[in-house]
């Protein structure tokens, strides 16, 4: 069993191991044919597999070890990446990178969760948790986008906002509210894009958007399905039960109206093709700017502040 | 059934064993029998250990406003099942019975009335109305209290008493979060004050925002406030919690609070502060 695929994905892991075989033959000649048709044969199957993914399915996508995490896309999506550190209060917190970016040759001001890859890196990051020093520091740059008038650009992956002792004590609350308070009038226009898993509070303060958007087979939830399973079933193994109850995927979200995008990813998933991918998220996000940059800035506020306002089902 | 109603039926329970109906209440903390008719003019706060007892929305309503000119808002605001959420129960059910056990429709009860003579919007959690969850409605009715206050200029008070978002709504919920927010926003905008009081407990996404949006955070005394459990942070750091982690005075402590103060005193020291804060209203 491969370790680098999830259980689902075995099938195309065992055709995908065959055609490296093969490629790592030395006189191609003779195996060209086959391996065309073994190629075919894994993108069928793959296509096959993907066409019918159940959530929680997704939300193995979205998790996915091999998925890119914000730092793997920052030098192709946009240029002239310069890091900004620190919330000027307390510390800096490497959950969440932030600075000055260029896209299309327009300066925005990019923040995004990171969770790291290795174990050494997902220490450093702490497993894309932020603490409040995080959420401070993505409010200053927000501010600061606001005074110079750049848009800026989010991408959220995150479990959810740390819930450690130290957060609590410096007010994880206030600082997950005071981002929420602040986005939603905020006179500059605000671009977002789960990566990958979208958890709860820890990425809606980063992620109060004129524009929202999801790759294709990322998450984004009130708590994660397993949280749900243990409050609902006293069993986090019934995390797959839940995670199709809380209509946590781009396409339900975009059904009911709470998300703007959905944004494609490559045959497989974005694991399967990083640079595909890349390249699909930098188009979306170079057409969104557009769109947001084309609105006088005093209209999109006004729109953004209804669409908050309508968000919510109830009997009156 | 969630964490937050298996719970609370045993705190009942507790609360009734042994004593005959209406007439008698067991403190919670130091186990002292308390004569149900004293207790309510009490506030319901122990008089042997002043132990603050969790009380209901309109008790607190009632206890909190002046008597005379109260009007309730929005009190139809019904929530529907946005997502046909699947659990052992069905969620329209948890409703059902949640509304029968409080005689509430949802979990926030909203109040246009005077304090001291004073016009203020007052908005408190059923804290027994599953658990106090914020869903659509408790969103839609905050959001409508602040658009009174601005359109009547009359400052907004609300008591929080919840363990977080509702889950059975899913992103709908997670969605009040910002947009109570944006209101706040608006409402801070227009110079009206927000006064938030944290009674016990007020966790997850209500803390995570409007309860933590006030111009003034006032606590009951040891109230339980913070973002995540107890019991999430203490697995999440595998360590024992610091003694008096999440409470009121622990909050004080660390600055996230302007101050406690004890619930017979609540209508006074309110009313004294919106004095204070609408000065120029009364000048000019």
């Amino acid at each position: 069993m491969n370790l680098n695929y999830l259980n689902f994905e075995q099938p195309i892991a065992e055709l995908e191991s065959k055609i490296q075989a093969l490629k790592s033959i030395e006189d191609k000649a003779d195996i060209t044919q086959e391996l065309q048709a073994l190629t075919n044969k894994s993108n069928l199957l793959t296509k096959k597999i993907f066409a019918s993914l159940s959530d929680w399915q997704i939300a193995q996508l979205a998790r996915h070890p091999n998925r890119l995490y914000t730092l793997d896309y920052i030098d192709s999506v946009f240029d002239e990446f310069i890091e900004l550190h620190g919330d000027r209060a307390y510390a800096d917190d490497p959950a969440i990178i932030g600075g000055i970016a260029k896209l299309d040759g327009t300066s925005i001001m990019f923040i995004g969760q990171q969770k790291g890859r290795t174990t050494q890196e997902k220490i450093k990051h702490n497993f894309g948790m932020p603490k409040p020093e995080g959420y401070r520091k993505a409010l200053r740059l927000m501010k600061m986008a606001e005074k110079f008038s750049m848009p800026i650009v989010t991408f959220i992956d995150t479990p959810g906002a740390y819930p450690g002792i130290g957060a609590e004590e410096r007010g994880q609350s206030e600082a997950i509210a005071r981002n929420l308070f602040e986005m939603s009038t905020l006179a500059t226009p605000i671009i977002s894009v789960v990566i990958g898993e979208g958890g709860s509070g820890g990425a809606l303060a980063i992620g109060v958007a004129d524009k929202m958007m999801m790759f294709k087979y990322s998450i984004y939830s009130v708590i994660s399905p397993e949280g749900c399973a243990s409050i609902l079933y006293q069993d986090a193994a019934k995390a797959n039960i839940a995670a199709e109850s809380l209509k946590l995927t781009s396409t339900h979200l975009k059904n009911k109206g709470l998300i703007d995008v959905i944004i494609n990813e490559p045959l497989g998933g974005i694991h399967r093709n990083p640079d595909q991918a890349k390249v699909l998220l930098k188009k979306a996000l170079k057409q969104q700017l557009q769109e947001v940059t084309a609105t006088n800035i005093n209209q999109l506020v006004q729109q953004r502040a209804d669409k908050l306002l309508s968000f919510g089902q109830f009997q009156d | 059934m969630s964490w937050l109603e298996k719970i609370l039926p045993s705190i009942t329970s507790v609360a009734k064993k042994n004593i005959p109906e209406g007439l008698w209440e067991k403190c919670l903390k130091c186990e002292a029998t308390l004569y149900a008719e004293e207790l309510k003019t009490l506030n319901y706060v122990c008089p042997k250990c002043d132990y603050h007892m969790r009380i209901s929305a309109r008790i607190r309503l009632d206890g909190f406003l002046d008597e005379d000119g109260q009007t309730e808002i929005a009190p139809d605001l019904t929530a529907v099942d946005p997502l046909k959420f699947k659990d052992q129960k069905k969620y329209k059910e948890r409703i059902y019975l949640a509304q029968k056990n409080t005689d509430e429709k949802d979990a926030l009860v909203v109040k246009s009335g005077t304090l001291h003579g004073m016009g203020v919007v007052v908005a408190a959690f059923e804290f027994k109305f599953m658990g106090g969850s914020m869903g659509s409605v408790v969103g839609e009715k905050f959001v409508r209290a602040a658009q009174l206050s601005m359109e009547t200029g009359a400052p907004l008070i609300c008591f929080s008493a919840s363990g977080g978002a509702r889950m059975q709504e899913g992103l709908f919920s997670l969605m009040q979060m910002s947009k109570t927010a944006l209101i706040l926003k608006l409402l801070s905008d227009k110079k009206i004050p927000f006064i938030s009081i944290l009674t016990d407990p007020t966790m997850g996404g209500v803390s995570a925002s409007f309860a933590m949006l006030g111009d003034i955070h006032i606590a009951e005394p040891n109230a339980l406030i913070g973002f995540a459990g107890p019991r999430v942070v203490e697995q999440t750091v595998r360590e024992e919690l610091p003694e008096g982690f999440q409470r009121s005075e622990f909050l004080l402590e660390k600055g996230a609070i302007d101050m406690i103060v004890h619930r017979r005193d609540l209508r006074s020291k309110v009313h004294q502060l919106l004095q204070a804060l609408c000065h120029s209203q009364k000048n000019g």
